[in-house]
């Protein structure tokens, strides 16, 4: 994906509610009207959320009769989340390893009792 | 359980990680800044770190190399600005698959209660820059499901 399209996609997702709109969406296509159900806010204003998620690439929408249905893009929202989840991982694992090492420079031999009475034998 | 905190607000060319360690802010510091405890802890665990140099003081410079298990390299590199301290600490950082794309990383330790909290926030030239430079220098298949994606993002814009 582009850095533009990366963007595109960030100011999307940078608002709950529309955050909110993919999370119903990834259990199934829904109407304007189903979508509206769960929040304080008109369907114009969902109608609005729709259009900037559609135009992010997040979003698809087709018609059913007389509703008009949206449709989850699963593409530009798995880039976005795996360079976040990535970054994510990075810094979630090295700080539990740092809890670790910070825990076994202090002497609490919770965290590993076995690795803390060897590193006391050999000093 | 502290879980680190990663904040990329759209349209501005930063990241910020905030996170409580259980332990004095002297030692958090010191696992930050010494190269012997640095290796103990920095990356994930199926990649292996390497120090290249590590010069934790005015001027000095530093750089690592992280290697992931498919043996793709990633060095990164960069220069302090002034001695850090727990109070502040700068120093400029580069990843090396994206040369002169080079950023500014700023580190603060908060203690309370015996309890320290950093906050690092680096700042890019350009979205391109952040958005590149995590995307290429931490790469890895990651291939979820829709609604792992969906839980992905409530968990990573919560609050």
């Amino acid at each position: 994906m582009a850095a533009d399209q990366l963007s595109l996609v960030f100011g999307a997702l940078a608002d709950p509610t529309r955050r909110a709109i993919l999370l119903r969406l990834s259990r199934g296509d829904a109407t304007v009207a189903e979508l509206a159900a769960p929040f304080d806010v008109s369907q114009p204003a969902i109608s609005r959320h729709l259009r900037v998620l559609e135009n992010a690439g997040l979003i698809s929408r087709t018609r059913r009769a007389t509703a008009r249905l949206s449709h989850l893009q699963a593409g530009p929202l798995r880039e976005v989340t795996t360079w976040l989840a990535r970054y994510q991982r990075f810094w979630d694992e090295s700080h539990e390893r740092l809890d670790d090492l910070l825990a076994a420079l202090q002497g609490d031999t919770k965290i590993d009792p076995g690795r803390a009475s060897a590193a006391q034998g050999e000093e | 359980m502290a879980k680190t905190q990663i904040t990329a607000e759209p349209g501005i060319p930063q990241v910020i990680i905030a996170r409580e360690f259980d332990a004095p802010r002297e030692l958090v510091f010191r696992a930050h800044t010494d190269p012997e405890l640095l290796v103990q802890w920095l990356g994930p665990r199926d990649c292996t770190m390497t120090i290249d140099y590590y010069n934790a003081r005015d001027g000095g410079t530093w750089r690592y190399v992280s290697k992931d298990s498919q043996g793709n390299e990633y060095g990164f590199r960069g220069v302090y600005h002034g001695n850090p301290t727990p109070d502040a600490t700068a120093r400029t950082f580069e990843f090396e698959g994206m040369p002169g794309h080079v950023g500014l990383e700023t580190l603060t330790m908060q203690e309370r209660d015996g309890r320290t909290l950093v906050r690092a926030v680096s700042s890019f030239q350009s979205l391109e820059d952040r958005d590149g430079m995590v995307a290429s220098g931490m790469e890895r298949g990651v291939h979820d499901s829709h609604e792992r994606l969906a839980e992905l993002l409530t968990t990573l814009w919560a609050g």
